[in-house]
């Protein structure tokens, strides 16, 4: 699944440390999802959207 | 998080180090320390089980402890490593129930085998994430 969270959060100017911090995962994960190696689950997913003050279908985006 | 997984890494290296000393004392205490036939020989294995039991409860808690990535990179390992010791195993009994290999099946051989499996699997699975 495409996703924009490595964009977002440049955008807050969060590291990736950071992020996992924030949202309770390792920073390995964060990068498996910015490189769009891993779908997040949508516990993850709603703390991104919340963090990023966005909907979740504005961050991950369906490949359909 | 980080101080959590600390406690729980050092909690499970704790037990494990002990279940390897106690099995270790189970396994030579009866030949070099103590007569076989005394009490402590089953006393000794009673510890090192119950304290397999506690190495199994603090492996729990750190797999409990894991984030959803990490997770399923463990249990793709895991996975696959039953597998093996499944197919490994009974091929290994195979060979020696009908006297294809020289020496007596060990029990030792196939936790070997089980170890290096899940180290491999899980250097791979662990590669292809990051």
């Amino acid at each position: 699944m495409n996703n924009r969270v490595k964009e977002l959060r440049k955008g807050k100017g969060l590291t990736q440390e950071d992020l996992a911090e924030i949202i309770g995962v390792s920073r390995q994960t964060v990068n498996a999802i910015e490189k769009q190696k891993f779908d997040p689950s949508l516990n993850t997913a709603f703390k991104m959207a919340k963090l990023f003050e966005l909907p979740i279908e504005s961050i991950f985006l369906s490949e359909d | 998080m980080k101080k959590e997984r600390k406690k729980k890494i050092t909690q499970l290296a704790l037990w494990t180090w002990t279940w390897v000393a106690t099995l270790a004392l189970a396994t030579f205490g009866p030949e070099f320390i103590w007569a076989a036939d005394s009490p402590l020989t089953l006393i000794s294995i009673v510890v090192n089980f119950i304290n397999g039991a506690l190495m199994i409860w603090a492996n729990r808690n750190l797999y409990n402890h894991y984030d959803e990535l990490e997770r399923k990179i463990h249990l793709e390992a895991m996975a696959f490593t039953l597998g093996v010791a499944v197919i490994v195993g009974l091929t290994y009994s195979l060979l020696d129930q009908k006297n294809i290999i020289e020496t007596d099946a060990e029990i030792g051989f196939l936790v070997g085998i089980i170890g290096i499996t899940y180290g491999v699997a899980m250097g791979i699975n662990t590669k292809r994430y990051s």
